[in-house]
């Protein structure tokens, strides 16, 4: 009986929707991936004929939006605590994988020429480390010859995923950042300018003669501004490059991770650059809107196997193949639509 | 057909009392309307007060008045204090105002007094043009021209003259025997950006609405009295200060308060030439914050006690031009009480 009505419910829905053509889905959040989402539901939409509306608010909005139930998705660069998600009947996956580089502005180097590590950006940013001719730097870098100077830190003056993974980064790497000034979309600066957005940063480090600041790596290659290499957590020195962020992708250690709740700087693979970044999507387990919520996931299934061309051609990078078998294995244990 | 001859008396005053009851009810509508259009402004402001007051409850119920003192603001601890903010608010709208009053003062006045007819109105027209300019336009022209501008040109020149760490190390006169001009001069940061610039790309924003307030006020002087003065042998300054400036004074300082109002709240210019770093400094050539640029900087990720700290903030803005409104009423009240000694 019940299999039978359910059966033609189906029909009756693949037919309803069928005939409606088109189905919008709507979602919100996070801006650091709205330029693939939109690349994606673009092409997405020519196959299909479903729209996807996404409004580049900010994660804080998209995660308030999302509880309030009046979006089908919402998207975040700060994954939700479990609690959070055990609260509200949410879930979340992670999309697609980006990096954060940092960017220096010191005369006659070109980019990738100057070598960091982790402690040593930490003391920089925490204005511990002030002057360019700094031995911590010249030991990094032998052979190099940076000009002296005053150092001065460029940091973002809006709440934002880079920022968030930035500082996250900081705080694996230096206990006195992680005891001082802590991880979140916006700390308290110990020191330095404020840039607003990707712009604002890359501007003022281009203004201002020995800056050092951070922005995304797309940003950084589009603009030709002057990054470094930084050391990983498995001590190897890297160019920032799609490699590095699909090797941090990788090997960070999403298996014993619930929820995926892992971010995933530091990662620790050979080849992983330290600072990547994602976006974590976050959606109902159990729908509010079956329909919607089906078109959603038939997006992000689309885009997680079919959309890395698309997602290369801006700078961002795939989520590997393990990963994504994993995000399919976790549509169909939690999520009542699959 | 009929004609007013054929009507007779009686007839004639019970229409005239028909049409005074109507004419007593439209009015008494007209009146009603006119009050609800006035309530509007009322119920708006309250509302809008009384919304970023519950919104900052919590803020203000944690930290109390420390809220008003503390110059912390740490996302990570949790701690949030608004010195900070509000004294770059009120920084960045002083400076503007110093600058923008005089510079709207002479532009207003050419235009009225000393411009040729022919010139007139084709400048009229550009100051409005300019005063609908979007702010973020300014804000764009501030970080991607003017703050470059002052990091090459201008602050160099001011730190070295008016600073007490020079980066030669010499101090020169000014610093030296003037206190306290030193320390407003200072820079650690090689940057163009800061509370000065700020106050400069405000200025400018501001001036249109000043001088077109101005320029429609000074035109509104009896030709007579002026040209009295000028038959009595005045020059123009004369004439200007004398007869011009105390005709105009109340809506000249209106108008001086339209541009005030607009500094103070100014958001997307300031976001981006200011520095956005949360720290108290009495040089005008460091970072700083303002209430807007705050707000607008971290309200869109800000989540919990931030987000309340935000609403206390916005809450506070009212609260810091009315008083700097109330000031100015007051001022203005001791002006008018001296009048005529």
């Amino acid at each position: 009986m019940f299999a039978k009505s359910r059966i033609a419910a189906i029909i009756a829905a693949s037919l309803f929707s069928l005939a409606a053509q088109a189905t919008d889905i709507t979602g919100a959040g996070s801006s650091f991936v709205y330029p693939v989402l939109s690349k994606w539901s673009a092409t997405y939409a020519e196959k299909t004929g479903n729209k996807l509306n996404y409004q580049s608010v900010g994660s804080g909005a998209g995660i308030a939006q999302i509880k309030e139930g009046t979006i089908d998705f919402g998207a975040s660069d700060a994954p939700l605590k479990a609690e959070d998600l055990a609260q509200f009947g949410l879930g979340q996956f992670p999309v697609v994988v980006g990096g954060i580089v940092p960017v220096v502005n010191i005369t006659g180097l070109t980019p990738g020429q100057l070598k960091l590590d982790g402690p040593t950006l930490a003391a920089i940013f925490m204005g511990k480390i002030v002057r360019w001719e700094d031995p911590a730097i010249a030991a990094l870098n032998p052979g190099l010859k940076i000009p002296s100077g005053k150092i001065t830190v460029v940091h973002r003056s809006d709440g934002s995923g880079t920022s968030f993974n930035f500082t996250n980064y900081l705080s694996k790497v230096s206990p006195e950042w992680a005891a001082q000034v802590k991880f979140g979309t916006a700390v308290d600066w110990p020191t330095g300018v404020g840039g607003k957005g990707n712009e604002g940063v890359s501007q003022y480090v281009r203004q201002i003669p020995g800056s050092i600041g951070y922005v995304e790596y797309a940003y950084a290659i589009k603009n030709k501004i002057t990054w470094t290499q930084l050391k990983n957590a498995a001590g190897n020195f890297l160019q920032p490059d799609a490699k590095g962020f699909a090797a941090a992708a990788a090997t960070a250690d999403w298996k014993s991770s619930k929820d995926f709740n892992l971010i995933m700087t530091n990662a620790p693979g050979a080849d992983a650059w330290p600072i990547t970044a994602t976006t974590w999507v976050i959606m109902y387990k159990k729908p509010k809107n079956a329909e919607h919520t089906k078109v959603a996931f038939d997006f992000f299934k689309w885009s997680l196997e079919q959309g890395q061309a698309q997602a290369a051609s801006l700078d961002y990078v795939a989520l590997p193949a393990p990963l994504v078998q994993q995000i399919e294995a976790y549509w169909a244990s939690d999520f009542a639509t699959k | 057909m009929s004609s007013p001859s054929m009507v007779n008396a009686p007839t004639l005053t019970a229409d005239m009392a028909a049409r005074n009851r109507r004419d007593a009810r439209n009015d008494r509508l007209f009146a009603w309307l006119l009050a609800a259009c006035g309530m509007i402004v009322l119920v708006t402001l309250v509302g809008a007060a009384g919304s970023t007051l519950w919104g900052g409850r919590e803020a203000f119920a944690k930290f109390g008045w420390h809220f008003l003192v503390s110059t912390e603001w740490d996302p990570g601890t949790d701690t949030y204090g608004a010195l900070v903010p509000i004294f770059g608010t009120v920084v960045t709208a002083l400076i503007a105002l110093v600058i923008a009053v005089p510079v709207s003062f002479g532009i207003s006045l050419f235009l009225t007094e000393v411009a040729p007819n022919w010139l007139r109105s084709p400048v009229g027209s550009a100051i409005e043009l300019l005063a609908g300019i979007p702010s973020i336009i300014y804000g764009m022209w501030g970080l991607f021209i003017f703050s470059p501008f002052m990091s090459a040109h201008v602050k160099p020149w001011l730190v070295n003259y008016m600073s007490t760490q020079p980066d030669d190390g010499k101090v020169a006169w000014i610093p030296a025997h003037v206190p306290f001009i030193g320390k407003v001069f200072t820079s650690q940061y090689p940057f163009g950006g800061g509370v000065l610039t700020a106050g400069i790309v405000l200025a400018i924003m501001v001036i249109p609405f000043i001088s077109s307030v101005m320029r429609e006020v000074f035109q509104t002087v009896p030709t007579r009295l002026k040209e009295s003065a000028y038959a009595l042998g005045s020059s123009t300054w004369e004439v200007v200060w004398d007869i011009v400036l105390p005709y105009t004074r109340s809506a000249v300082i209106g108008g001086v308060f339209l541009g005030l109002g607009r500094a103070l709240g100014e958001t997307m210019a300031v976001a981006f030439v200011l520095g956005n770093a949360f720290q108290l400094s009495a040089s005008l050539l460091e970072p700083g914050s303002s209430i807007a640029s705050a707000i607008a900087n971290q309200f869109s990720e800000a989540v919990g006690l931030q987000k309340s700290a935000l609403m206390a903030l916005a809450f506070l803005l009212f609260v810091v031009t009315f008083i700097v409104l109330l000031i100015a009423r007051l001022m203005l009240r001791r002006l008018a009480s001296k009048e005529g000694r």
